[in-house]
């Protein structure tokens, strides 16, 4: 009795509410950039319009996330936390992407092994003493590095753009065409994207988030002419 | 009659502002076998004295690896330095676990500092009796700080603690101004010849020093008892060497016999 009580007394993340679909990260000639659109899913329901998703962490590191938003804003009270009190010290140390990325997989697991986790999959880049860093934390504390990555219908749809068309050094327009590209293909397949996207670099000099914009859509393919054809039942 | 009426626990006043007890416990750093420490931009090279208690017995230790880029050395009470080292341990790992990166050394020192000043404001707690030499290497570079019982902490180019460490700091003294150029193996000579001055004529061998190395690519390690010995009678030679070739040259400078001058020139 007192366990079913122990249960019902304590409140865990079950399943997800609002939540934003994937996020892009690729290594480029000067440093990381990020992509993600800008929507908020209410279930299947397309909610929100305008959420970032992606935010710069310390001087080094630019977080996405996709899952849970609310989860996202808990992970940036900690991050904040985090960079508040590593600037405190005051000594010209700085917590670089390497250490935040572990930081996270420990925090992201630890919940995962409360069975409350925080839902989502974040994407953590960065630079820092001339080394970039781009890696993964799931909401299981499943952690990877590479040189581009894509969380949740990203890794289906954009993952294999990526690795036939990603080249070591690129330059930021080429990034930004490759990353335009996997967006699209997003925005046609995955039904919780929109048509409102975000760009985020970040380099030694610093981390910009640019203003959200739309990317010019073509819905003439002949794939997409009679959509039912090939789906009994569907209409 | 006249006993000290303001040294019966650590937190309490003299009128002239002191706190025996603490001064106490500096004390002990003092009494304690040498150990020196010091610093290039890139390594940072730690030795001590060893002396047995007994003749029956083996001498404790006084070089501890704290983390693959942290070291310590200690002088004073060696129970006092092996708690010490087991905070730092854990600071080290329990930072390298959450962050996968190293701690900042400065910020290692200052976790310590702060253990060791709650010992000076706490009535039922008495002060770490021991000094210690903490070596370290981050992304700022190569470091060397001396933490004592008071809580203070201080960051050198190269400092000795101990008994007749005076010596040894008048040698580094001198000397200091090269250090940041110096390659692993100068910083090891001089600290060699840094201990020497502690040692008063007696002979310097590897059985009665430990010395350890931190730097850039070399990760804390104390270096063997035969490098050791084969250093230190490499510095013999030469030191022969020089006395034959000058002669009466070392008379001015024989107080403190600095056959590393020359070395400058080699």
């Amino acid at each position: 009795m007192a366990h079913d009580e122990d249960v019902a007394g304590s409140e865990r993340t079950l399943y997800p509410y609002v939540t934003g679909t994937s996020v892009i990260g690729i290594k480029y000639k000067d440093g990381i950039l990020m992509a993600a659109d800008t929507g908020g899913s209410y279930g299947s329901t397309l909610r929100y319009k305008s959420v970032e998703r992606m935010k710069v962490i310390g001087k080094h590191s630019l977080l996405g996330a996709s899952g849970e938003i609310s989860d996202f804003q808990e992970i940036l009270r900690y991050l904040d936390e985090l960079i508040l009190y590593d600037n405190m010290w005051d000594d010209g140390n700085s917590l670089g992407p390497k250490e935040i990325h572990n930081y996270l997989n420990r925090v992201m697991y630890n919940r995962r092994n409360k069975f409350n986790p925080l839902w989502n999959s974040l994407v953590l880049g960065g630079v820092k003493n001339g080394n970039k860093y781009l890696g993964v934390v799931t909401m299981l504390g499943a952690h990877y590095e590479d040189n581009h990555v894509a969380t949740g219908f990203g890794n289906h749809l954009a993952v294999p753009i990526l690795r036939s068309e990603w080249k070591e050094g690129m330059s930021f327009e080429e990034a930004v065409k490759l990353l335009e590209k996997c967006l699209l293909v997003l925005l046609y397949r995955d039904r919780s994207s929109i048509n409102k996207f975000q760009i985020a670099k970040i380099t030694e000099e610093g981390a910009t988030i640019y203003p959200a914009y739309s990317l010019k859509t073509f819905w003439g393919f002949s794939a997409f002419q009679n959509p039912g054809q090939f789906a009994e039942g569907t209409w | 009659m006249f006993r000290n009426q303001y040294d019966t626990d650590v937190t309490t006043w003299s009128p002239a502002g002191r706190l025996f007890q603490v001064e106490y416990a500096m004390e002990a750093v003092k009494q304690g076998s040498a150990a020196v420490g010091l610093r290039s931009r890139t390594h940072v090279v730690l030795a001590t004295v060893n002396k047995a208690a007994s003749d029956l017995s083996s001498h404790q230790r006084k070089v501890f690896k704290i983390d693959d880029h942290v070291g310590v050395a200690i002088a004073g009470l060696t129970a006092d330095g092996r708690v010490l080292s087991r905070y730092l341990r854990n600071e080290c790992i329990n930072h390298s676990f959450v962050y996968e990166a190293p701690l900042p050394v400065g910020r290692l020192v200052v976790r310590l500092a702060d253990k060791a000043q709650v010992c000076t404001q706490r009535s039922w707690k008495r002060p770490y009796g021991v000094g210690l030499l903490v070596a370290g290497l981050d992304e700022l570079g190569a470091h060397l700080y001396y933490n004592c019982p008071s809580g203070n902490y201080f960051e050198y180019q190269a400092f000795a603690i101990g008994s007749r460490s005076q010596a040894a700091k008048t040698y580094l003294e001198r000397r200091f101004e090269a250090f940041d150029k110096y390659s692993a193996e100068e910083l090891i000579k001089d600290a060699l010849f840094a201990i020497k001055e502690t040692l008063q004529g007696e002979k310097l061998t590897s059985s009665i020093c430990t010395v350890a190395i931190v730097g850039i690519g070399e990760p804390f390690h104390i270096i063997s008892e035969q490098a050791v010995q084969e250093m230190v009678d490499a510095l013999e030679t030469r030191e022969e060497a020089t006395a034959e070739q000058s002669g009466g040259d070392m008379q001015d400078e024989s107080g403190n016999p600095d056959a590393a001058a020359p070395m400058e020139e080699i």
